[in-house]
């Protein structure tokens, strides 16, 4: 009894100084909630957070999320920070639907509600930013095939996933939709791996073998663009053929150092974290109304205009590089 | 001192017998423990932090361990009779997505919350079926069911999600009474309430108890040790049912991956509550202790903004606890008599 009680008194102790840190009154206090704790992804938004806390002085961040990916647990986290009284929470849903009566919940106590990264159905929030935009995802792959050849004149190719990929096909007519601005690109053939590492290797090295005169193999599948390097590099074609497209840096540090990429994107979690953060700070200060059609800064991000459903997408996705890779290869 | 157990023993578990009970027997029970342990952290969560003592936080933070209590309730009961149920978490996504189904037809609560009874209570069936019937080890069937009831709501939602749920359904899990009272409170204390006079006031109950201790005995004595079991499983799938209904209410929709892991908790609960997982002893009061507890140190933490992975190794050391402390009590008693 005395020894557990003991424990009990010092654990709690020790966490009451930890909490200890209460802010004052005229602080805007947000919480940022993870779709899971111990998730690099969600580390780095954090990070973000933290900048944008910085920048803005009056703006405290508390960073916290379930141990699973569950509903349940996030409801229990919101739960917590209704009852501490925060005047934000920004929230990457593991439940489009299941956290909506939660947050309906803070919304009445005078909450605001912002989901970014992963959604939360309309009702249930007040604003929701969505990493990127499909028109800005398709800008930016052409942008990045450009890049890759010399004075922009070459032969690309797509690989992507299964051809009823709902995401893929709307980034690949983006793509076709910005491809007159690149005159100097020409659009060979579109192939699709369905997001199987196997069956995007063959798809790719059957690209190589089967068009010579290929420059850039674009995937826009962080399984196809990993295959894709893989097969370049396979096929001795380094230098020859490049890939880029949507990867994840910890995947394609390697390609990139072997040469078989020279730059790739996807979105930032830092300016997600930091723009969700100061999304959130703005509807507190009643500078931003979450209404349809609003245009919000968003401090060094630039700004976002809300579609008719209080969402809107970032940013393009963020470039990397040899420069930057090996430094977010250890975050995602 | 009279000693404070009756001498029918069996693997380390006794049958506590009341006559026997002395003052201090009494106050050296697990359950006065947790009522220390509980009243301490209440008390350590108003210092820490300023926002815990308040009608509707408080409210609020019963959300987090009310339905996991219910099946709590029923699973203790197994657990004494020297089983266990581990599907209850699997039997809650099955009936949910059960509610799903008839809600996205079109009915209207009643029929919904019938719907879902009624498939909790054929998955306890079923269980009870294998283990009472067939004779199969309930470990096995249980740990089989788990994966067929979540898997056939697999089968029917995929990665789709049922939330037609109609408004009145809302009441059970996001309702209130009175205040800051709510509906899931009142189903907390009525099923507590009905499971304490099951348990300690009835033949039934007293049945339990011998069942767990002495299966054989409990034959010869003439008490129907299959039926007794069949029911036992048939009450903790309806527990889960109507855990299912409150919770599929609170969260205004059901996906397959509701209420996963839970199985883990409740057995957590249970356990520190006092009760031996090898079966024969335990009681309902350390169960409801034991569920108040996880519920105010979770929220106590959250409060407190400590990533819920320091409730984990609490839990996990105050389990350690639960079955070390009785072991080194013995050791340290019998080691006093000797000396004398």
């Amino acid at each position: 009894m005395s020894k557990l009680s003991k424990l009990l008194v010092s654990g709690v102790a020790a966490l009451a100084m930890l909490g200890a840190t209460a802010a004052s009154a005229e602080t805007v206090r947000v919480g940022l909630v993870a779709k899971v704790l111990g998730n690099g992804f969600f580390e780095a938004a954090n990070r973000g957070a933290l900048e944008a806390a910085h920048e803005l002085g009056d703006l405290e961040v508390i960073y916290t999320g379930p141990t699973d990916t569950t509903a349940v647990g996030q409801i229990n986290v919101i739960n917590s920070l209704i009852a501490q009284r925060v005047d934000a929470i920004a929230i990457s849903a593991n439940d489009t639907d299941a956290l909506v009566p939660a947050l309906k919940r803070a919304m009445k106590r005078g909450i605001k509600v912002v989901s970014w990264d992963s959604g939360v159905a309309a009702e249930g929030r007040h604003v929701h930013l969505n990493p990127s935009s499909n028109e800005l995802i398709g800008r930016m792959n052409v942008k990045l095939a450009a890049d890759h050849v010399k004075d922009g004149k070459g032969k690309i190719a797509i690989l992507s996933a299964t051809t009823t990929s709902t995401n893929q096909n709307i980034w690949i007519e983006e793509m076709n939709k910005a491809l007159p601005d690149y005159p100097g690109l020409e659009l060979l053939t579109v192939v699709y791996g369905d997001d199987l590492a196997e069956k995007s290797y063959r798809e790719a090295q059957g690209l190589i073998r089967s068009y010579k005169d290929l420059d850039v193999i674009v995937s826009p599948s962080s399984v196809g663009i990993v295959a894709a390097s893989q097969a370049v590099s396979d096929e001795g074609k380094v230098g020859e053929v490049f890939v880029t497209g949507l990867g994840l840096p910890s995947e394609m540090a390697g390609h990139v150092k072997s040469g078989a990429s020279k730059s790739f994107a996807i979105w930032n979690p830092i300016d997600l974290g930091y723009s969700a953060t100061y999304i959130a700070y703005e509807l507190v200060k009643g500078k931003a109304k979450g209404e349809p059609g609003e245009t919000i800064s968003i401090g060094r991000v630039g700004s976002v205009t809300l579609d008719d459903q209080r969402s809107a997408g970032m940013a393009e996705p963020f470039v990397y590089d040899a420069s930057n890779v090996e430094e977010f290869a250890e975050i995602f | 001192m009279s000693i404070a157990f009756s001498n029918v023993r069996r693997r380390g578990a006794e049958i506590p017998n009341k006559l026997e009970m002395t003052m201090m027997g009494r106050l050296a029970r697990w359950e006065t423990l947790l009522v220390c342990v509980v009243a301490l952290v209440f008390f350590l969560n108003t210092i820490a932090s300023p926002y815990f003592l308040d009608v509707w936080n408080l409210s609020d933070a019963t959300y987090n361990f009310i339905e996991k209590a219910i099946i709590a309730f029923a699973v203790a009961l197994v657990i004494i009779s020297g089983e266990i149920d581990l599907s209850v978490a699997a039997n809650i996504a099955l009936s949910s997505t059960i509610m799903g189904a008839v809600a996205t037809a079109g009915y209207d609560t009643p029929i919904i919350v019938g719907a879902g009874l009624l498939t909790s209570l054929a998955c306890g069936a079923f269980n009870g079926f294998l283990v009472a019937k067939v004779g199969l080890h309930s470990i096995i069937v249980t740990i089989a069911t788990m994966s067929l009831f979540r898997g056939i709501s697999y089968i029917i939602l995929g990665d789709t999600v049922y939330k037609n749920y109609p408004d009145s359904f809302a009441w059970f899990g996001q309702g209130y009474l009175f205040d800051a009272f709510t509906v899931e409170m009142a189903f907390f204390i009525v099923i507590a309430v009905f499971f304490w006079m099951l348990l300690h006031k009835t033949v039934f109950g007293r049945q339990v108890y011998v069942i767990g201790n002495n299966k054989t005995c409990a034959a010869f004595s003439g008490i129907k040790v299959q039926r007794v079991k069949f029911s036992l499983f048939l009450l903790s799938g309806l527990a889960s049912g109507v855990a299912a209904v409150l919770l599929t209410s609170r969260l205004g929709s059901t996906r397959p991956s509701i209420a996963l892991g839970w199985e883990l908790e409740v057995v957590t609960m249970v356990v520190l509550g006092g009760v031996s997982i090898l079966g024969g002893s335990g009681t309902i009061l350390g169960v409801i202790l034991a569920s108040v507890l996880m519920g105010l140190v979770t929220f106590g933490l959250g409060l407190l903004n400590v990533p819920g992975i320091v409730m984990t190794i609490f839990t996990g050391c105050l389990l350690i606890a639960v079955i070390v402390l009785p072991r080194i009590t013995k050791l340290i008693m019998s080691h006093s008599k000797k000396t004398k």
